[in-house]
Formats: structure tokens, sequence, C-alpha cells
């Protein structure tokens, strides 16, 4: 035993200073950092789509904004929510109640993002959705809390829909996700269809995830002598049931048409070329799309798994780059203390970047920009990776969105 | 009334058909699985990532060798057998005298750890892999349904791979070496025989099963990591129904239970993906030890 009078009076001497230093820095430190979880699908279906690309995106916007050189400090931690509503509200509420995180970002999946969309509400913490389609999180749903950047069900049903019907597409059959998701794009899209004079023949669910074999729906939607099949899916169930179409000929003499209501870029990678081709889709995003897109897919370098950026993950850098603007426009302290405040500054500033170009958000937390309509190019027309699309046409920012009337959100009444 | 009736039926008659196709993969999968637990009584999680590397082999092979469906069709198996072999070797051997559970659990993370590298090395969407033209002659072009030759194919060499199978096991000195080394192994050691070499290269074998019917899945499922992970649970369900280690209960309900998934897509199709597992629960009620199972 080495313990002497002289040691003993020198640890009892600073026990106090030990403990009470970085209580003091930690407190310091807190008021001072904005802490971020990504919250995606990491290992299933969407992964490329959103992923650890959409927290490559996230990190760019905090270099980008200009923040830390300022004296704050921004952390961001990514987690996997397994396409699951209670894995995700489970992340969530840790990553509030104990790592004290002030914005989620990302949420593809409907069904999480809704479940993720109350559990912020009820913290006052700040929710910018891009990875979720449901047009529910600015309706029926809507948050003072939450932003829904990127796209939603109606957007889509109003774009690729509307195309559709221009075309002579009158009489539809939907091939439905069963969940959330799904089931919004399945009924706005419906809605848009029976608005524009045309019929839904009917709609079959398939379980997800976990549906690889859409053969049979494929048929059951053949034989119903709807002229539009409608894909109310995303990520792996759309690639295979464009695949098995193609395989089943599903589409040939042309009296059939398959609409895939939500496509992203990696889907159509994936496809390959010679399967997608001719496929009309809306984004509101594509890397080579202008100078300015071009640009921020270069700055964000190389994805994992070797992908071009898709419009969940631009979606993801262009809400936090808004939200830190925000935040160091009302002051960091204030932003974190009410998510409710640092969203209505959001809405209150005009959004402008390399991603979406420039841009507003709307009271119910919709985030208005252009809708970009385009078509798949044949091999032959594709001038090298990842050239992909042709733009058919643009949808103006206040045209391409839900009219703020017609979402029954009740920020809006108030 | 009647008319109704008939309007199913010709709905459902196409449905049975392409329950056959899915049904073909579970066989060949569940075959695969039933061979390495009546052998080593392992029960190898590993198999849909295996079923997974047979078709990620076959695009390999093609996309930075050029090497066409058919080579791939010999090729994925034997080089993904022979990572078998190696798993078998080094890992799964050392755990033949303890608990199934670690079994289980050594090839249930082996599993995860192989999905994780494909992954992160192609991502999760998938690559594209088309079905040779060749298929087109086989081609069923009737008025009720289109079925493409590709699918046709799929459950003749299904078919052909269970049966040979069944007779190697069944029919040669082989298999009755493999049949009586599964009851008594230590006494067809001492007439000479290699016991473990035999669990080696039945472990292999059973891997290339699962490669096999990966590269014939291939061209219709997108080649992404997760693509076994979809298939295996139904698959040890379909093991489970037929009778753990049965080959004929595999094979058989393999087939038949793609049946009822089919028929399920038509009249159920929310419970598509649960039918199987009532069935499970069902059997397991009723006979414990599957349906071909000697309990």
């Amino acid at each position: 035993m080495t313990l002497n009078r002289r040691t003993l009076l020198g640890a009892a001497a600073t026990l106090p200073a030990l403990g009470g230093l970085p209580f003091r820095s930690a407190r310091a430190q807190a008021a001072n950092t904005i802490r971020i979880g990504v919250l995606n699908d990491q290992s299933g279906t969407y992964r490329d789509l959103s992923g650890p690309g959409s927290t490559q995106a996230v990190q760019l916007a905090v270099q980008e904004s200009g923040i830390t050189q300022r004296g704050v400090t921004v952390e961001v931690v990514q987690a996997d929510h397994q396409n699951r509503p209670d894995v995700g509200s489970t992340v969530v509420r840790q990553w509030i109640d104990r790592d004290g995180i002030d914005v989620v970002v990302d949420v593809p999946t409907s069904s999480v993002a809704l479940a993720v969309n109350t559990l912020v509400r009820e913290k006052n913490k700040v929710f910018l959705n891009s990875g979720a389609a449901t047009s529910d999180l600015t309706g029926a749903q809507c948050s003072p809390n939450t932003v829904h950047w990127t796209y939603d069900t109606w957007m889509l049903a109003q774009s690729t829909g509307g195309a559709m019907v221009r075309a002579g597409g009158k009489s539809w059959f939907f091939i439905t996700a069963d969940y959330a998701f799904g089931h919004a794009l399945e009924r706005d899209t419906g809605n848009f269809v029976k608005a524009q004079g045309g019929e839904v023949l009917g709609a079959v669910r398939t379980p997800f995830p976990g549906t690889t074999d859409f053969s049979s729906y494929l048929q059951q939607a053949q034989r119903s002598r709807a002229q539009v099949i409608g894909l109310a899916n995303a990520g792996g169930d759309t690639i295979n049931s464009i695949k098995q179409a193609a395989e089943f000929r599903i589409t040939r003499g042309g009296r059939v048409k398959l609409a895939g209501l939500l496509v992203f870029i990696t889907d159509v990678n994936s496809l390959g070329l010679e399967v997608a081709q001719g496929l009309v889709l809306s984004e509101t995003f594509y890397w080579d799309l202008n100078d300015k897109t071009r640009a921020f897919t270069q700055r964000l370098g190389a994805l994992p798994g070797n992908i071009r950026p898709s419009m969940v993950q631009a979606g993801c850098y262009s809400s936090v780059l808004h939200y830190l603007k925000a935040a160091g426009d009302m002051g960091v302290a204030a932003a974190k203390a009410s998510g409710t405040d640092a969203v209505t500054r959001m809405k209150a500033m005009p959004t402008s970047d390399d991603a979406f170009g420039e841009g507003t958000i709307r009271a119910d937390g919709r985030k208005i920009h252009p809708c970009y309509l385009f078509e798949v190019k044949a091999p032959s027309e594709s001038r090298g990776a990842w050239d992909y699309y042709k733009l058919l046409g643009t949808t103006a920012g206040d045209q391409a969105f839900r009219p703020l009337s017609e979402g029954s959100c009740t920020l809006v009444r108030s | 009334m009647i008319e109704n009736l008939l309007f199913e039926l010709e709905m459902a008659a196409p449905q049975v058909i392409l329950g056959l196709v899915n049904g073909a993969f579970y066989a060949l999968l569940s075959l695969g699985l039933a061979i390495i637990f009546g052998m080593l009584n392992v029960i190898n999680f590993a198999h849909g990532a295996q079923f997974m590397m047979g078709a990620f082999v076959a695009w390999m092979l093609l996309a930075w060798a050029g090497i066409p469906y058919w080579g791939a069709l010999i090729l994925a198996p034997l080089l993904v057998g022979a990572f078998g072999v190696l798993i078998e070797r080094t890992m799964i051997a050392r755990l033949y005298k303890l608990d199934h559970l670690y079994g289980l659990l050594l090839t249930f993370g082996l599993a995860l750890i192989i999905e994780g590298i494909f992954r992160n090395g192609f991502g999760s969407s998938g690559l594209p892999y088309a079905p040779p033209a060749a298929f087109n002659a086989l081609n069923i072009d009737i008025p009720i349904m289109f079925l493409p030759g590709y699918r046709v194919w799929v459950v003749i060499a299904s078919v052909l791979v269970c049966l040979a199978t069944w007779l190697v096991i069944e029919k040669t000195k082989i298999g009755a070496y493999l049949r009586a080394a599964t009851e008594r192994p230590e006494l067809v050691q001492a007439f000479g025989v290699n016991v473990p070499r035999m669990m080696t290269l039945t472990y292999g074998a059973g891997v290339a099963l699962a490669a096999f019917a990966g590269v014939l899945a291939a061209p219709i499922y997108s080649v992404n990591p997760a693509m076994g992970a979809n298939f295996i649970i139904t698959v040890f369900a379909v093991v489970v129904i037929g009778g753990m280690g049965s080959i004929m209960g595999s094979v058989v309900t393999g087939f038949g239970l793609g049946l009822i998934e089919g028929l399920a897509r038509v009249f159920y199709p929310e419970a598509s993906a649960t039918v199987v597992f009532v069935i499970m629960a069902i059997v397991l009620l009723t006979r414990p030890a599957g349906l071909f199972g000697r309990g």
C-alpha cells in the first residue's frame, strides 16, 4: 500500500476539479452542439437510394453550411430502421432521450416515417424527411416539427399518372406494396385518374417486405384488361415487377402500359437500360440535370456501392443545409430549445442550393420545388455511366404538389 | 354461379403453373438443406447466402470473364461448393460434437457476414442478368397465359436435379455409405470408409445445390445480396413441414407449397407470405416430425 497522507490530500484536492471540469465543458459544448441523426434503411431494399449515401450527403451539408467555422459543433450519427416502425421508434426515442439528438433526417419507408413524425412532434425536435413518400406527412398527419422535403405520393400521381392518362391510359390496375406507402400512392394516383375521367379496375396488395415473385400479380393485372398497370411500390419490389413484366411480355402489343409510380435512379441502374428503356418516371433531382447538380454530385464524391446520388440523398443534403442556415440565423440555443421554432424559421426563409435550386417551405411543411418527368434512355442513347434519363417535361413548384387547401392539414386552418 | 366458378378456375390455372416455378426453387433449396442436416446434423443457416453467392458468381463470370449462362450453371456451383468445403473444414467440422444450436449460430453468423460483404461491394438494389435468348424456344403462348421458356426450364432443371440427387442417395454405393454413416458413423468408419471426408463432400454438395438454384434464379430475380434471405425463411418452413432431413419430403413439400402459395396469391394475396407458416404450425401440431419425417 503506497497510499500516504500527501497523495490522499492531493487526490482530495483534485477531485472537485476533476468532477467539475467535464461537467461544465460538457454543458457548454452541448449548448453549442447540434446533433443530427440519419435514420434509414442500411441493410435492405432501400439502402442504395438512402442508406450510408444519405449520411454522406448530410456530412457535405454540414461542411458547406460554414456553421462549424462559427464555433458550432455538429455531430452526425446514423442508424438502421430495417423498414420497421417499431425499430425506428425505439431508435429515435433513444436518440432524443439519451443522446440529445436535435434533428432526425431521411427516414424512407412511410410506415416508419409516420411513427417518427408523431414521436418527434411529442419531443419538440425537428424531423427533416427526405426518403418517405406518403403525402399524409403534410396532410392529415402534418406536424409543426416536420418538413417533408424531396417528393410525395401526390406529386408522383400527378406527374407520372398525369403523363400516362394524357397518353390515353384511362383504366388502371394497381400492384400495391401492402403498407402505408403503397396505400397512399395507390389512393393518390387512383384519385387523380378518376378526376381525369379514368377508372380504377382493381388492385392487388403484395406483402412487404419479402415478395420477390410478382408474376402472379402481373398476370392478375393483365387479366383485368386495364390499359395501365400502376406499380405502387418501390426499390426491390419495383425492380422485380418491371423485370418480370418484361419476362412475361405483359406490355407486348402496346395495349397495356406499365407505370412505375416511384422509380429511383438506383432502380434503373439495377434493371439495366435494356429492360428499363422507355420507362416514364418522375424525380425532383437528377445528377445530370444541369451544371449545379453535376457540381453537387462531384463535391459529394463516390458513394458506397459506387452509385450516383438519388433524389433522396440530395434531399438529405438540401434539407440539412437549410436547417443549419436557419439555426445559424436564429441562434443555435434557440433552435435546439424548440423544434417548432426552428421549423417555423425554416419556413420563413427561402431555400437555395445546388441540388434543387430555389424553393420555399409551405405552412403544412411541404418543401416546394419543380418536379421533372423523365424517360429512361435506350442503351444506344446512353453516352456513359449513369447517363440514364431524357427530360420530357417540368412541372413548376407551385403546380407540382397538392394544393395547400386540399391536404386537410390543421396547421393551415389555424 | 357456374360462370363465376369457371372464371376463378381460369384465373387459378396459370397461378398453379407459376406456383410450380417457385416450388422448383423451394425444392432445390430444401433438398440441399435436407442433405446437410441428414448427414451432418447441422442446420445450415448460410444456405440463403450460398444461394445468393451462386447468382453473384454467375453475374461475375458473365461480366468479368465473359462466360455465359451455361458455363455459369456448371462453374458457379463448383466454385461456391469449394467455398463450402473450405467452411466445413475450417469451422463447421469443429462443431459436430456440440449441440445443434452451435452450428445454427455459426452458419447464421456466416450468412450475415457474407451478405454484408456483398452489400458493401455491390449495393442493395441488385445487378441485371438477362436470360439466354435460346430459352425463347420453350415459350408457352396459350390464350390463358404466356409462360416464358426460361421458367419452363427452371422446373425441368429442378426436377432433373432432385431426381438425380435422390437416385444417388437411394440407389448407389456412395449413397448407401452416406445413409449408413448418418445412422452409425463409427461403424462405417470401422469398415474403412473415410467418414470425415464424406461429410465434407456432403456439405460441399449441399452448398453446390444452393448455388445451382442461385444461378437458375439470377435471370428471374434481380441479383442482390438479400435474395437468399427472402427465400430462406420459407425454405426452412418447407423443410420443417416435409420432415427434417427427409429428401423425398423436402422435394414434394417444396413443389406443393409453391403451388399453395401461388393459389393464395389469387384468392387472398395479403396472406400469400403467411400461408406457408400457417401450414407449418398445423403440421407441427398434428405431426411433429413433419409429413415425411420418422418421428
